[in-house]
């Protein structure tokens, strides 16, 4: 996002009007038709009405209990509604900010409409507002481009940092994995003709604005499940309460003393008793936990998306880029059958001079490290190759490599194929060749046979290279019940010895999009939940197959669009991240319940001795926090419930912590914090506000 | 509590564990349809039902069509048992010459049986012919637990099978569950307690010539009914004097080995197993002790064998377990104090070799208050409901032990199939929230909990305290209500308590001091009673349709495993705070405060 870069005075000042936006916010929401989509804050608001209403009866005299503690009850329970709509306004408003940065990079451009797809078409200017799904547009550099679309010819630089806040361009080309372009992004160099792919607010950008804003926000499967059980708990709570009234006034009638029960206390007992917590945060969460997905520079075009990411069973996982480094690198020179290695070590080095590619510049860079070898000093610089020399690049057809010099003809390539050039020449094959070409195979990595002539020298052992730390990674993806599937291109052998280093559970050698596929439906067929990632076209349909499909922002439009999460960033291994997200997101939901309801155990033994002390003064046994009086005793669970839901507004919004762990370990963290000191700390805070109450003299 | 009550409760588990085992391996071969013994002895005679009956016993059913089966066939033993009490004046097996019942009454009983709480608004042996006990009462007492065993049959299919359409066929489960498991049961039972006395004829009552004859003072009436007063303004009256007895006999043993064993409480007598020709010896009130919890807490490991691992059963047995024992130990202990009150007056109530002491009010010598506080506990943990002693007067606290146990939802080992239902429903709510915890879409056996099950098991869980708190506020909030209450003080709120607890919970055992049997109680108590059955019933099978037709997840590290100890200890949280939530505030304003009152001295006249 392109709001990550800005000066801290900025930031400061944009701070101060998101809060100033949530707190105007909070009153707003007030409106009962947007409370209503909250039951249990819903019911929050009727109460606080309902005691409003008594309090002004009261202060005309003819209050069912004195004005003041009906006054501060009623004030405390319109708090409690403000802080849970001060909480969801405080979410959406961080998103609403980096939406406002979107909607800035927005704009409305000229476009040159080709009449036909080709460059030199004729060009009509149109607003960009007016071309429609189809219409093919040129772009030059130094201009926007004015809507999604598929590079059909050309090739350039382009300036994305407006939608992934990266400032280093990206090329984009016709045809290939790299050719889909987002609108609103900027053309640096050459020219781009472009088929839009996106009508008018249907853009990538748009579709991001959409939802950062929440404007599309659907809850989410768990979400509707989680608050089925609160509006159970509030219809139960309701009824509690209601029928307390006949209870109470048949005790008054046998015990023979006091008074019925106000309407007062049990609007007050409902409203702590319902699960308000949970119930004023639960949304808040759940924007909270799109909002630190967008934060990693993750887009998903879902709730269900970051929820599903939690349920992760399987995640598969491309082996280049993601679990290796992508490029191979030589580790060793084995000479065989008695040649000298440092004839060896030279005749490779010379073979890879010319060799551009990383693998190439791996064993230049290896013969110089290990055999402080400096190239033939002949030029200009100490690893420029010898004059006279003529490079035979590497081809699909020879499948090999090198040099022809001073007569001498070096080449390197696969073992068959240097074993065919050398017999082909009239050269014999060394006993040795094929034990130590099994050996490297053997263990991952990919055997490069040197030969001079006639003659076969060694053999270079190319290795793929395991990214640091990933094997740890995996490690606690297994603890969390996550298998990891590595996904490649490589033969069997191959691929069984790096999964064994990168210490993947299982993997999947040669593949084919088909096969990827296959792997994905018997996971799925089996009850498990797929996670892949994936930028080519042909990753399409096994992205549009899997669960949680994250596409890499520089992938293809097909594999944009089969995904259901964007990574900004194209990094692979994301995907973990994201998979930590969506756990997070849960367990913040079931931790706040968890306190919601044990908190209850507190506020009834501080409301029900009160609210029978006139009938039944004997209760006052079931009064352990030692309340001073009644009233007070009401009030305090009244403010504690209010307060409760501010001092939870950080952790709602950041997510409990999350650490990798088994489900039973997990579940007894989170049950001896939120559950265990759910029952504790309203004790202690009703007590400690009772204590306030008193020092203050209020009542 | 003396060292006695410990042994006695801890006898009494041991018994039934030792029991759960062979007995529930046994029934969840019945139910998957295994070869036994007496499948060998009466599987001509079940196939030959089918037959008659027109079932295909292959045929499996969807939930909905097992619903309406269950519901026609309900609704048919109902209506069938209101006519037979209506009709059995002029019906055989009426050596007693009994009327016909009132309707309102009829009703009542009939929807009490069928929906197996057995709540009694008359008295047996002054109400019904020999017939309407047999081929009415007896009959439900057989079918109605067999349909709650059916509907955990159902619900375990759901569990198991993946996407699966159907749940199983109700007709075969309510039959195996009688054929195989009641009748064999039943007559074990019956067999025993007739060897310890209790009668089984079709004779009618005896007469007994008094060895002592008693007499008394009866008020006399005019012709209006209106006492007849002497000059000075008091009533006048006639001296009776009694030199004969009538005793009430008939096929009890046969009845009353089903009502433990079906958990249904519906007694022969008036004194249900406190009267001692259904409970005549300490054997025989062990042995219905036991009928009273074997099949409630057997069926539990069946659940286990039959969900594949054993483990599930053990782990909610522990829970149902570690429920019970504080329970347990909590009513005997306070029946075993006794009254405060009485230890100013100089009254003895230890315990010593020549009385059981503590609080004998309204308790069998027999028993005495271990064998009788350990029955209320169980009679009410379960679904049974049957009393061998008055509730009603027992200490405030050890009175409140079985309404606690009935507010947990009687799942404390709970009903015949009932009580399992219900367990699972609140294990799916704690599987859920713990789910949730974990960070992953909450599952239970490898089946995703969703917005369908949570919206069932929901209506599962808060349909019986919505009943008993809303029928408790009617009766306290009416004259018809209030009129039956027949003590004062907190302790009237109690009986009121007491009864709509007992009723919403499909439990039938009574407070006895309330006079239930008044239109207001008859009619608003089916209703009650029919709510607290089907609006449970129906959910269930919904959710057993629902899981059913998912996939099995399969278990992983990152899995929550509902064996442990830990998910134990959860879910035993959650139905403590569950049910002090939703109860809390009643009980402080009977059990809790009456109890605080009669500690400080104070009574209510």
């Amino acid at each position: 996002m392109s709001v990550k870069i800005e000066a801290p005075a900025h930031a400061a000042a944009r701070g101060a009007r998101l809060w100033r936006t949530a707190i105007r916010d909070s009153f707003l929401r007030l409106d009962p038709r947007q409370q209503v989509r909250n039951p249990v804050m819903f019911v929050v608001e009727i109460g606080s009405g309902l005691t409003t209403i008594l309090f002004v009866q009261a202060l005309a005299g003819r209050g069912e209990a004195p004005a003041p503690f009906i006054g501060s009850v009623a004030v405390w329970l319109w708090f409690t509604v403000v802080f849970a709509n001060f909480a969801e306004a405080l979410a959406e408003g961080r998103g609403k900010a980096q939406a406002e940065a979107l909607r800035h990079a927005r704009r409305t451009i000229q476009a040159r409409r080709l009449v036909r797809p080709e460059r030199g078409a004729h060009a009509e200017s149109v607003p960009s507002t007016a071309l429609r799904k189809g219409d093919v547009v040129l772009v030059q550099a130094g201009e926007a481009i004015p809507a999604d679309g598929e590079v059909i010819e050309g090739i350039a630089s382009v300036d994305e940092s407006a939608v992934t806040g990266e400032s280093a361009p990206v090329i984009r080309e016709s045809g290939g994995d790299r050719s889909a372009v987002t609108g609103s992004t900027v053309v640096l160099s050459d020219w781009l003709v472009i088929r839009v792919t996106a009508n008018p607010g249907e853009g990538f950008i748009d579709r991001m604005i959409a939802l950062i804003e929440g404007a599309r926000r659907q809850k989410t499967p768990n979400e509707i499940a989680l608050n089925i059980l609160l509006v159970g708990f509030t219809i139960l709570f309701l009824l509690v309460c209601a029928t307390l009234y006949p209870y109470s006034v048949f005790s008054v009638g046998v015990a023979g003393r006091g008074t019925p029960v106000t309407i007062t206390v049990l609007a007050a007992l409902l409203v702590c008793l319902i699960p308000t917590t949970i119930g004023g945060l639960l949304s808040a969460i759940g924007i909270a936990g799109m909002d630190r997905m967008i934060k990693r520079n993750v887009i998903a075009l879902s709730g269900r998306a970051v929820e599903a990411a939690g349920d992760v069973d399987v995640l598969l996982l491309d082996k280049t880029g993601t679990i290796t480094l992508g490029n191979r690198q030589a580790v060793e020179f084995i000479p065989i059958d008695g040649v000298n290695v440092r004839d060896l070590v030279e005749t490779a080095q010379l073979a890879s001079l010319a060799d551009e590619t990383p693998e190439g510049r791996s064993i230049v860079v290896l013969a110089k490290e290990q055999y402080a070898l400096r190239g033939r000093t002949v030029g200009s610089g100490p690893e420029e190759a010898p004059r006279g020399a003529t490079f035979v690049p590497f081809s699909a057809q020879t499948r090999m490599s090198g040099v022809d010099l001073d007569g001498q003809v070096i080449r390197k390539g696969a073992a068959a194929a240097i074993v065919e050039h050398v017999r082909g020449l009239g050269g014999r094959i060394p006993d040795g060749l094929a034990p130590a070409v099994d050996r490297i195979s053997r263990s991952g990595g990919t055997p490069l046979v040197v030969a001079r002539n006639e003659a076969v020298l060694g053999v270079i052992y190319l290795k793929d290279i395991v990214k640091g730390g990933i094997k740890e990674r995996f490690q606690q993806l297994r603890r969390i019940g996550i298998r990891t599937v590595m996904i490649t291109g490589d033969n069997p052998l191959t691929a069984a010895a790096i999964a064994a280093e990168a210490g993947v559970d299982d993997f999947l050698a040669q593949a084919t999009p088909e096969d990827k596929l296959r792997l994905i439906r018997e996971y799925q067929s089996g009850g498990r939940l797929v996670a892949m990632t994936g930028d080519g076209t042909n990753d399409a349909p096994a992205l549009a197959q899997a669960d949680v499909a994250v596409a890499m922002n520089t992938g293809t439009q097909p594999a944009r669009e089969a995904a259901n999460m964007i990574d900004l960033d194209s990094n692979p291994t994301k995907l973990i991240e994201v998979v930590e997200i969506g756990k997070q997101l849960l367990m913040t939901r079931g931790a706040l319940t968890t306190f919601s309801i044990a908190n209850d155990v507190a506020k009834y033994f501080a409301i029900i001795p009160a609210a029978f002390a006139t009938t039944y003064p004997a209760l006052s046994a079931l009064n352990f926090m030692r309340l001073s009086t009644p009233d007070n005793a009401i009030t305090a669970a009244v403010i504690f419930n209010a307060l409760i839901i501010i001092a939870l507004v950080p952790l709602s919004l950041r997510g409990v912590r999350y650490r990798p762990a088994g489900a039973g370990e997990v579940l007894r963290n989170n049950l001896l914090l939120y559950g265990v000191g759910g029952v504790i700390a309203p004790f202690v805070g009703i007590k400690l506000i009772d204590v306030i109450l008193v020092a203050l003299g209020l009542r | 509590m003396t060292e006695t009550g410990v042994i006695r409760i801890l006898v009494f588990l041991t018994v039934v564990f030792l029991l759960v085992k062979p007995l529930g391996r046994y029934m969840a071969r019945v139910y998957e349809g295994e070869r036994t013994l007496l499948v060998r002895l009466v599987g001509p005679f079940e196939r030959w039902l089918y037959r008659i009956a027109g079932v295909d016993p292959e045929a499996d059913m969807p939930w909905q069509t097992y619903t309406i089966a269950l519901l026609v066939f309900t609704v048919a033993g109902l209506l069938l048992l209101y006519a037979l009490q209506r009709l059995q004046a002029v019906l055989p097996l009426n050596p007693q010459g009994m009327g016909p019942v009132d309707p309102s009454l009829a009703f009542n009983t009939a929807t009490s049986f069928a929906t197996n709480t057995n709540w009694q608004n008359y008295g047996g042996e002054t109400t019904l012919s020999y017939l309407s006990q047999m081929a009415g009462l007896t009959v439900k007492d057989f079918t109605s637990a067999a349909v709650g065993m059916a509907v955990l049959m159902a619900l375990i299919r759901g569990l198991t099978r993946r996407s699966a359409t159907a749940i199983g066929n109700f007709w075969v489960d309510t039959v195996r569950g009688v054929l195989y498991i009641l009748m064999p049961l039943s007559i074990a039972v019956a067999l025993l307690l007739a060897w310890q006395g209790v009668p089984q004829t079709l004779s009618a009552y005896k007469t007994a010539t008094l060895l002592e004859p008693a007499s008394y003072a009866q008020p006399l009436t005019d012709a209006s009914g209106k006492p007849v007063l002497d000059a000075r303004g008091h009533p006048r009256t006639q001296t009776i004097k009694v030199t004969d007895q009538q005793i009430a006999v008939g096929p009890v043993a046969s009845q009353i080995a089903i009502k433990q064993l079906g958990t249904n409480g519906g007694g022969f007598f008036n004194a249900n197993s406190a009267h001692p020709f259904e409970n005549p010896t300490p054997l025989s009130n062990f042995v219905e002790l036991l009928s009273i919890i074997l099949i409630p807490a057997a069926i539990v490991y069946t659940y286990g064998a039959m969900v594949r691992d054993t483990r599930q059963g053990w782990a909610l047995l522990a829970a149902m377990t570690i429920c019970f024992v504080p329970a347990a130990g909590v009513a005997v202990g306070f029946e075993q104090a006794g009254n405060p009150l009485f230890h100013s007056l100089g009254v003895d109530q230890a315990a010593s070799a020549l009385q059981p002491g503590g609080n004998m009010e309204g308790k069998e010598v027999r028993f005495g208050p271990i064998d009788s506080a350990l029955w209320a506990v169980t009679t009410t943990s379960t679904s049974n409901g049957s009393v061998n002693s008055m509730h009603d007067s027992y200490t405030p606290i050890a009175g409140m032990v079985p309404m606690v146990m009935m507010h947990l939802g009687e799942i404390i080992y709970g009903g015949a199939g009932t009580g399992m239902y219900d367990m699972v429903a609140l294990v799916i709510v704690a599987a859920f929230v713990a789910g949730l915890m974990v960070g992953r879409t909450p599952e239970y056996l490898g089946k995703k909990l969703e917005a369908f099950e949570m919206k069932m098991a929901t209506i599962v869980v808060l349909v019986m305290p919505a009943i008993v708190l809303v029928g408790t506020a009617l009766a306290a909030a009416t004259a018809a209500g209030r009129a039956g209450v027949s003590n004062p003080g907190p302790h009237g709120f109690s009986e009121l308590l007491y009864a709509f607890t007992s009723m919403g919970n499909n439990n039938g055992s009574a407070f006895a001091g309330l006079n239930g049997n008044t239109p207001f109680y008859n009619d608003i108590g089916a209703v009650v009673m029919w709510l607290g059955r089907f609006w449970e019933i129906v959910p269930v099978l919904a959710i057993a349709g629902s899981l059913g037709a998912k996939k099995i997840v399969p278990p992983s590290a990152g899995t929550l495993p509902t064996h442990t100890v830990l998910f134990v200890l959860w879910l035993v949280a959650v139905i403590v705070i569950l049910g002090a939530l939703s109860f809390l505030p009643v009980l402080a304003l009977g059990p809790i405060v009456e109890q605080l009152l009669l500690a400080a001295g104070t009574t209510f006249k």
